[in-house]
């Protein structure tokens, strides 16, 4: 048995919105080069969760989070780092696409590069289509990379927002519910992207839809009020869970 | 947020501009400037009266003409013409909110000059034809923001199309119009270019309409820049506050209504 | 409800009619003086409006040719200053409205923006005439400017932060998520999506100011000659119009109403443009 790398490992983190405690004491990890699914009821807590490790929850006004995230053995939810360098490192692809509007397919991708100083045409390029080619639609669209992003059909522009956020190479990649908003077509060709990429990057996928996490995930994670009720193997998690009401989710009783 | 504090910065700073260079004025005469009419610079004879007459009745007689008209173009527009007609004639009446006012002014001493003279009249129907939009356009938005359920029951039971209107659609909407009207006071109040050139620009209070008359605005387009004195510079700068003043508490009262009105639609 | 069941059908038919009479009068009677308007601006400008209009000075009651080319030049002068004036201040108080704005002070901010906009032009020529043509003992065309930014500034204001606020939340994630300073997403991202909607707000600013007349009175003043110096009295369209207008020499009534016309012309034109294409905004 392989010893296990934790790409990141949460140690007692809890959030906030106000004075409202949306996570308490969440203790878990990711490891390295896997999928995780984080799943729940809504209003359990899955979205902050994730938008934590980003540090993206902390740009709602009023919102907080205390807590360890260890992401290969440094504290990114440490004040003393600049948010933006941990989202540098950690991606995230949000529920509805969002290409920027004013963009090209092409600006679109590069954005990440481009805005963070550096533009050399031929090193875009090379990016451009390599995140592409690895979000899969590069196929699809070298033809008509000057068109505008939001052009394209909704699956399509999901797969180029994970373009554009491969672009900056990050080394985790959240995903917030993205197939909810697309077609069982375009999620099925999203799922099978996502078997890929995990080949290089470690991705952490939040679902409210189980049949996706059981297909996709070596991880799950099983979220309820705040609390994080069991983390286990998929497999384990699906067929054997060890808490009842993580057993009652998934069997559909509620939620 | 450097940026947008600047904003209520200059606001400020205007004000205390107005204040500071006006206080001169304001310690030689106190409150009889307010009363007085005799207006000779050469004597230091200042009296704001006759400004203040002007301004008030022109824009009065404005609102008498423009009130009416103005809210039954946006009944028309809201209530009863189909849509063909209706982009036409509110189009129209937006184009009359672009026009600059010295193009106002002018056409007003061709037009209105003939008819009444350069007088308080013709202020008064030249401010009323300017204001007109602001009140049609409002009046408009607010009637529009009367929920249709109201309007349909009332159908519903039979009513006409004016007794509709009269008993479920203007009682809600009335305090909006309201403002509308008193927020076309406020534009009448400080509008400047076309009011002197159609007033006959004379500091003097006379009964009939037909006579030439003044404003404050005028006084400053004319005068403020022919300060003779540091008095005469300092009571032209009082009466830009007078001016500042009147209009501002107007505009004011004119918004809470028109707020007052949208809001509580919303909660039904 | 029971008085109209308790009158007579006919009695109420009339009634119907007359207010439906009565409404569309009101309408008509509204729309007239701005064809009577327009009309007497073309007809009597139209006359004048010739190349010499466009290309010379305005010359001595009498003489021929003569025209408003320095106004026009001074209008856009001024003008632009303005822009250069309230456009930063504009552009990133309403970002930092529609972002940041949520609490006590962009209260504050936003009700003085509002009372603002509701102010006599001339006040804000009052407060340049002091600012700058006492302290540099001079009229010029940067008096003017400031002058006019004043009363551009709040309508700026308030169009970009409609404009911004429209911008979905998720854009400006989106953006956050992929490792930008919050800083240059503002900027390149959430201006830069809301821009159309911005610069159709800026144009009709600048078409306002355009029209202003009593603002520059006593801070760009007039002037009968060319001139491109910020620090001199300017001529600018509205002014000259309004000397014309109120002289006492045909001559120059005509060139008033030419002027009038071109002035007319270019508002419109702006005007009308910027309706039409803000129709089309759309976020995806």
């Amino acid at each position: 048995m392989d010893e296990i790398s934790k790409k990141i490992e949460v140690i007692g983190l809890s959030a906030w919105f106000g004075d409202k405690q949306a996570l308490k004491s969440i203790n878990m990890y990711m490891q390295e080069k896997c999928i995780t699914a984080i799943i729940g009821p809504s209003g359990c807590g899955k979205s902050t969760f994730v938008r934590c490790l980003n540090r993206m929850h902390e740009t709602i006004p009023g919102a907080a989070a205390g807590g360890r995230i260890m992401l290969d053995g440094e504290n990114i939810n440490d004040p003393k780092i600049d948010p933006v360098l941990v989202r540098r490192k950690v991606g995230m692809v949000f529920q509805k696409p969002a290409p920027f509007p004013t963009m090209s397919i092409y600006d679109n991708v590069a954005s990440g590069i481009k805005l963070n100083g550096r533009t050399n045409k031929s090193e875009l390029d090379r990016v451009v289509e390599q995140s592409l080619k690895q979000a899969a639609i590069w196929e699809e669209v070298k033809d008509s990379l000057s068109k505008p992003g939001i052009g394209l059909s909704g699956g399509q522009q999901q797969r180029l927002c994970i373009a554009r956020a491969l672009a900056v190479k990050p080394e985790v990649l959240l995903l917030d519910e993205p197939c909810s908003a697309l077609d069982p077509i375009s999620t099925g060709k999203i799922e099978e992207l996502l078997h890929e990429l995990k080949k290089e990057f470690t991705i952490v996928i939040v679902t409210h839809n189980m049949q996706q996490a059981a297909r996709v995930a070596d991880f799950t994670g099983f979220f309820l009020l705040g609390d994080l009720i069991e983390f286990d193997v998929t497999k384990n998690i699906f067929t054997a869970p060890a808490d009842k009401r993580t057993e009652e989710y998934v069997t559909g009783r509620f939620g | 947020m450097v940026f947008a504090g600047s904003i209520p910065l200059l606001f400020f700073l205007v004000l205390l501009m107005l204040l500071f260079q006006s206080r001169l004025a304001l310690f030689t005469f106190g409150p009889w400037f307010f009363l007085s009419s005799a207006w000779n610079p050469v004597k230091s004879q200042y009296g704001a009266l006759p400004f203040i007459y002007g301004t008030v009745v022109s824009s009065l007689l404005a609102l008498l003409i423009a009130a009416p008209l103005g809210v039954g173009c946006a009944i028309y527009l809201s209530e009863v013409s189909t849509s063909r007609s209706k982009e036409w004639i509110a189009t129209m009446v937006d184009l009359l909110a672009a026009i600059p006012s010295v193009v106002f002014g002018l056409w007003g001493i061709f037009v209105l000059g003939p008819v009444f003279g350069l007088s308080m009249m013709s202020a008064g129907v030249l401010l009323a034809i300017m204001i007109l939009p602001t009140i049609t356009a409002i009046s408009r938005e607010v009637l529009q923001a009367v929920p249709g359920t109201l309007r349909e029951s009332a159908r519903a039971l039979g009513a006409t199309k004016w007794e509709t209107i009269r008993l479920s659609v203007l009682p809600p909407a009335a305090s909006g119009i309201i403002g509308s009207i008193v927020l076309g006071l406020g534009r009448a109040l400080g509008e400047t270019m076309a009011v002197t050139m159609v007033i006959g620009n004379r500091p003097q209070i006379s009964g009939s309409l037909l006579a030439p008359a003044y404003s404050l605005s005028a006084v400053l387009a004319n005068e403020f820049a022919e300060a003779s004195s540091d008095l005469n510079f300092s009571v032209m700068v009082e009466i830009g506050l007078i001016l500042l003043i009147i209009t501002v508490l107007v505009n004011g009262l004119a918004r809470l209504l028109v707020w007052k009105m949208v809001s509580n639609s919303r909660i039904q | 409800m029971e008085n109209g069941q308790q009158q007579s059908y006919s009695i109420r038919k009339f009634k119907e009619k007359a207010f439906l009479a009565l409404v569309f009068a009101a309408a008509l009677l509204a729309v007239v003086p701005l064809i009577s308007l327009l009309g007497f601006v073309v007809y009597k400008g139209i006359g004048a409006l010739n190349l010499d209009f466009f290309l010379h000075t305005p010359v001595p009651v009498g003489e021929k040719g003569g025209g408003m080319a320095n106004a026009i030049v001074g209008t856009l002068m001024i003008v632009g200053l303005g822009c250069l004036f309230s456009l930063p201040i504009g552009l990133l108080g309403g970002l930092w409205l529609a972002e940041w704005g949520k609490g006590k002070r962009g209260f504050l901010i936003r009700y003085t923006v509002d009372v603002m906009s509701g102010f006599p032009t001339i006040i804000f020529g009052m407060f340049a005439y002091v600012l700058f043509v006492l302290t540099m003992r001079r009229f010029s065309a940067l008096a003017g400017g400031f002058a006019l930014a004043l009363v551009m500034l709040p309508y700026i204001t308030k169009t970009t932060e409609e404009m911004v606020k429209m911008v979905p939340r998720t854009l400006k994630e989106s953006a956050l998520a992929l490792g930008i300073p919050e800083w240059k997403v503002m900027l390149f991202v959430v201006l830069r999506t809301a821009w159309s909607g911005i610069f159709t707000g800026i144009m009709l600013a600048v078409a306002r100011a355009a029209g202003e007349t009593a603002p520059l009175l006593f801070t760009a003043f007039n002037n009968q000659y060319w001139n491109l110096q910020l620090d001199q009295p300017t001529a600018s369209m509205t002014v000259q119009i309004y000397n014309y207008a109120i002289s006492p020499f045909e001559e120059w009534n005509r060139m008033a109403w030419a002027g009038s016309l071109a002035l007319v012309a270019i508002i419109l034109a702006i005007t009308l443009v910027v309706r039409k294409y803000s129709k089309r905004v759309v976020y995806g």
